[in-house]
């Protein structure tokens, strides 16, 4: 039942049935708790990582099937070396409840990875899946072009 | 607890008895000092309930949940700016629940004046009966009191923990206090050497607080600027620690699933279930079942393979027969008459009736982070790590279920993602403290699914209203409402201090008899609908309804007037309250607002006074292909006081797209007891392709401080129908909208 993952560049054995999603191995078996769950059917993006850096719902990958090297929101940056998303997202003080926001820079960090400076239909056709329920999408999006602006 | 009840019932009855409440108990329990419940370890000392000070430094207690208010951060900065603290070296906790944390202006709140007309007496008196918050323990976060609450109490903290810090500095320099003044956390002595708090606060801690004078506003360094938030960093990085986050030694994680008709279970079959991989227990909640596993999936995927029957449900089945019984209570007696100004039932010679009947449905809360607790249970002690808005109710109510005293009962009160009212609840706190004590010794983390989250909320009720007004020589000259709902507060209080205040309901007719128009005939009539559904509080409580209620009929008299909608408001509030009347001009000049818009494009308008704060929005909609987009919001709002414009700018914008999310396309519905709408594709609230360019400006023409955290909500869903009138010439006096139009996504 042991599958190997690549989190944030270690690996690790997660000891857990194949059907398991990937945002329940990473929550609850490596403890990275920065990967939210939200709604467990890919309707509100609070579960994006990266895999090999295409954004995905992981609540939605069952970890047997896991094809590259995941990163989480700890891996994008850490409070002491923000990826520049992350310090976009303190310059313009976006999170409220902030419960929505590491899979919605997840999902930007893709975008951008895509799209370097992308208009506003970009950024509303791939943040679109991602509910914020305090609605701080004007900053999300301000944040979204100041980092691309930063490249 | 009966002669609490006794006193209780008076104070939410009738309001100015809450002060002979405080004589039943006696002036001396009321006025004495709370204790404090900060127990100071080795090396730190706490000079009151919310300062504590180590060698590292202060730490500031904001015993108000954060559920992204952004009350923490402001709250840490009315006692820093006193303190004379360096902002960023401020470190802030929520504390432990306790009674020196109670709000002392929510029951205030109880009054049934309107608010903008308060004498300077009444003023006086909610201040009296807010105190009876501390007889009730009553931390709670909610009614948009926080800054209300804290303006001056904890900017006199500050300031008399400055004060014993530079008694305590002057005693050891042996020279007068007034030698000395402080800057960034240090007391400066006459030659300029600086002694930092740290060093003091042993010796400041013995000081008795002096007399303080809090400074003026001119003096502010903090207040009045946008600060930093506390929370910022964590919440950017994926570090904040949310409740659903909790990981302890040890720990399992627990699914479960209620009876989501609230009745009960006849019987279940959990034998498969407990055979599943990675379970450890089926545990049987008497309610409900869960199941504790290795992991939360695999507790998810056995509970939901357990085969269970459930009881019917206590209130009505389906959503037809709850709004029938809420449309049968427009024929009783009214519940209340808040407003009766003139005399409605005599039309004005000349004048032009209007009749309208406006309806809105349920609605769940749909917090981002589902509801969820973590429970520890030794058969003695119980500790709890959940995000909640009051602590002390939920102490006590866990305490109960695990059959001990409260003071066994250690709360972590944790950052929530999302709570909008849901977590004033603490039903999910209960449900973790059963599942612990199925598995004594070890931590339970018990997560919901969103979709038990979506059918156990507790929800805003459905509402009906039926107005009849008149308008003569282009301006309004009646306005008669009833309005029809189930009481929340009944039922809330019951769950919170457990009785049941019988009269008169304030908050079925709050944002719809308090508005500051000035109309001669002018009455609102309350009825109270005898159905007891789960029902809670939901940002902005009853004017999340009642302000579109008013605001789109305001529309409908400006129609039939034949009057633009804006100029007919300020007439109307220039000589009833001025702090409207300056909001409303404030959007008529971001918006650009000249009565007219061209062909595809419709522009709406709403203002309401909620919360003590006056606020108003212009929505512009425009036709995208046979679809409504949203493409500007401009939002004018009066706190009084503003405290910290970047916050309040994103409470403003975020009350309205929660108001939006609702009155676009969000509604909960009953077929056998049980809502339908189990997770977001049934219940969609807005998003980043919707949001429309939104302008806040921020007024500060009243007096006193007041609310913001809901303001932003009451007047999104009027303003948008308005603008969907101004479009298509279609009234729609139902909600959500979608159910009429089709809008862009």
């Amino acid at each position: 039942m042991a599958t190997t993952l690549t989190v944030n560049g270690t690996s690790h054995e997660v000891d857990l049935p194949d059907e398991v999603p990937l945002l329940w191995a990473l929550r609850d078996a490596l403890n990275l708790t920065g990967t939210k769950f939200g709604c467990g059917v890919a309707a509100c993006g609070a579960c994006t990582v990266h895999i090999d850096g295409e954004a995905v719902r992981s609540c939605q990958v069952p970890v047997g099937d896991v094809w590259g090297e995941v990163t989480t929101i700890e891996g994008l940056g850490t409070p002491d070396a923000l990826h520049r998303l992350q310090q976009a997202w303190v310059d313009h003080q976006v999170a409220q409840c902030g419960y929505c926001q590491s899979g919605q820079i997840m999902q930007a960090a893709a975008l951008l990875a895509e799209t370097p400076n992308p208009t506003d239909d970009d950024i509303d056709a791939v943040m679109n899946g991602n509910l914020c329920r305090c609605g701080t999408y004007p900053r999300i999006r301000a944040a979204i072009k100041s980092a691309a602006q930063g490249a | 607890m009966s002669r609490i009840g006794k006193i209780a019932r008076r104070t939410f009855l009738f309001g100015a008895v809450a002060v002979a409440g405080g004589a039943a108990f006696g002036a001396w329990y009321v006025s004495r000092p709370a204790p404090n419940p900060l127990k100071p370890a080795e090396g730190e000392a706490s000079l009151n309930a919310f300062v504590l000070i180590d060698g590292e430094g202060v730490t500031l207690v904001a015993p108000r949940a954060e559920m992204g208010q952004g009350t923490m951060t402001t709250w840490a900065a009315l006692i820093a700016e006193e303190m004379d603290l360096a902002w960023e070296d401020v470190r802030v906790i929520h504390g432990p629940p306790a009674q020196a944390y109670y709000n002392s202006a929510l029951m205030g709140e109880g009054q049934t004046h309107k608010g903008y007309d308060a004498s300077a007496f009444q003023h006086s008196l909610g201040e009296m009966m807010g105190v009876m918050g501390k007889v009730f323990s009553m931390q709670v976060t909610g009614g948009s009191t926080a800054m209300k609450d804290g303006y001056e109490r904890m900017r006199a903290t500050g300031a008399a923990a400055r004060e014993m810090l530079k008694t305590a500095a002057a005693k050891r320099l042996n020279v007068g206090v007034v030698e000395l003044r402080t800057e960034n956390g240090a007391v400066i002595g006459p030659d300029g050497t600086a002694i930092p708090y740290a060093e003091l606060a042993a010796e400041a801690a013995e000081v008795e607080p002096p007399r303080i004078e809090l400074r003026e506003r001119s003096e502010w360094r903090l207040l009045g600027t946008s600060l930093p938030r506390v929370d910022m960093l964590g919440k950017s990085t994926g570090t904040a620690q949310f409740g659903i986050d909790t990981r302890l030694p040890g720990m399992r994680f627990a699914a479960v699933r209620q009876s989501p008709t609230r009745g009960g279970m006849k019987r279940y079959d959990a034998f498969e279930a407990g055979r599943m991989p990675g379970v450890e227990k089926v545990v049987d909640l008497g309610d409900g079942l869960a199941v504790i596993a290795t992991n939360t999936w695999l507790a998810q995927r056995a509970v939901d393979a357990i085969e269970v029957e459930w009881e019917p449900a206590p209130y009505p089945e389906s959503t037809e027969a709850m709004v029938a019984a809420v449309e049968a209570a427009l024929d009783t007696e009214p519940d209340s008459v808040l407003r009766d100004d003139g005399n409605p039932d005599r039309l004005p010679a000349g004048a032009t009736a209007v009749e309208a009947e406006y309806r809105v449905p349920f609605l769940a809360h749909a917090t981002m982070e589902p509801m969820n607790a973590t429970a520890w249970f030794d058969g003695q002690h119980l500790r709890l790590w959940c995000g909640n808005q009051g602590p002390t109710f939920l102490r006590d109510a866990c305490a109960a279920e695990a059959g001990g005293d409260p003071a066994e009962v250690e709360v972590n009160v944790t950052l929530m993602g999302g709570g909008f009212g849901r977590r004033g609840e603490f039903d999910y706190a209960v449900v973790a403290t059963k599942v612990a004590k199925a598995m004594p010794g070890t931590p339970v983390n018990v997560t919901w699914s969103r979709e038990e989250d979506m059918t156990h909320d507790y929800y805003r009720p459905p509402a009906i209203a039926r107005i009849t007004g008149a308008v003569a020589d282009g301006a309004p000259v009646a306005f008669d409402a009833r309005v029809a709902s189930p009481s929340i507060a009944e039922q809330a209080l019951k769950r919170w201090v457990g009785f049941a205040p019988g009269g008169p309901d304030k908050g079925i007719v709050d944002g719809i008899y308090n508005q500051p128009y000035g109309i001669p005939n002018y009455r609102v009539a309350g009825h109270k609908a005898d159905i007891a559904p789960p029902l809670g509080f939901w940002r902005s409580v009853g004017a999340s309804f009642n302000g579109f209620f008013h605001e789109c009929f305001m529309d409908e008299l400006a129609v039939t007037a034949g009057a633009d909608p804006l100029e007919m408001r300020l007439k109307l509030t220039r000589d009833e309250w001025l702090p409207a009347f300056y909001a409303l001009e404030a959007v008529r000049d971001m918006s650009g607002w000249t009565g007219k818009t061209e062909d595809g494009v419709g522009r709406g308008l709403a203002m309401v006074y909620s919360f003590g704060t006056p606020t108003a929005m212009v929505i512009e909609v425009r036709d995208v292909d046979g679809a409504v987009r949203l493409t500007d919001a401009w939002i004018a709002a009066d706190p009084g006081v503003a405290l910290d414009p970047s916050i309040i700018e994103a409470q403003l914008t975020g009350a309205m797209v929660y108001g939006l999310s609702a009155a676009i396309g969000e509604e909960v519905t009953f077929a056998g007891g049980v809502a339908e709408q189990k997770n977001f594709p049934d219940y969609e609230p807005l998003r980043m392709a919707q949001m429309p360019r939104t302008q806040v400006q921020i007024l500060e023409n009243q007096e006193r401080l007041n609310g913001i955290g809901e303001v932003g909500t009451p007047p999104a869903a009027p303003a948008l129908a308005n603008a969907l009138f101004d479009l298509t010439g279609k009234r729609v006096r139902e909600l959500p909208l979608n159910k009429a139009f089709d809008f862009y996504v």
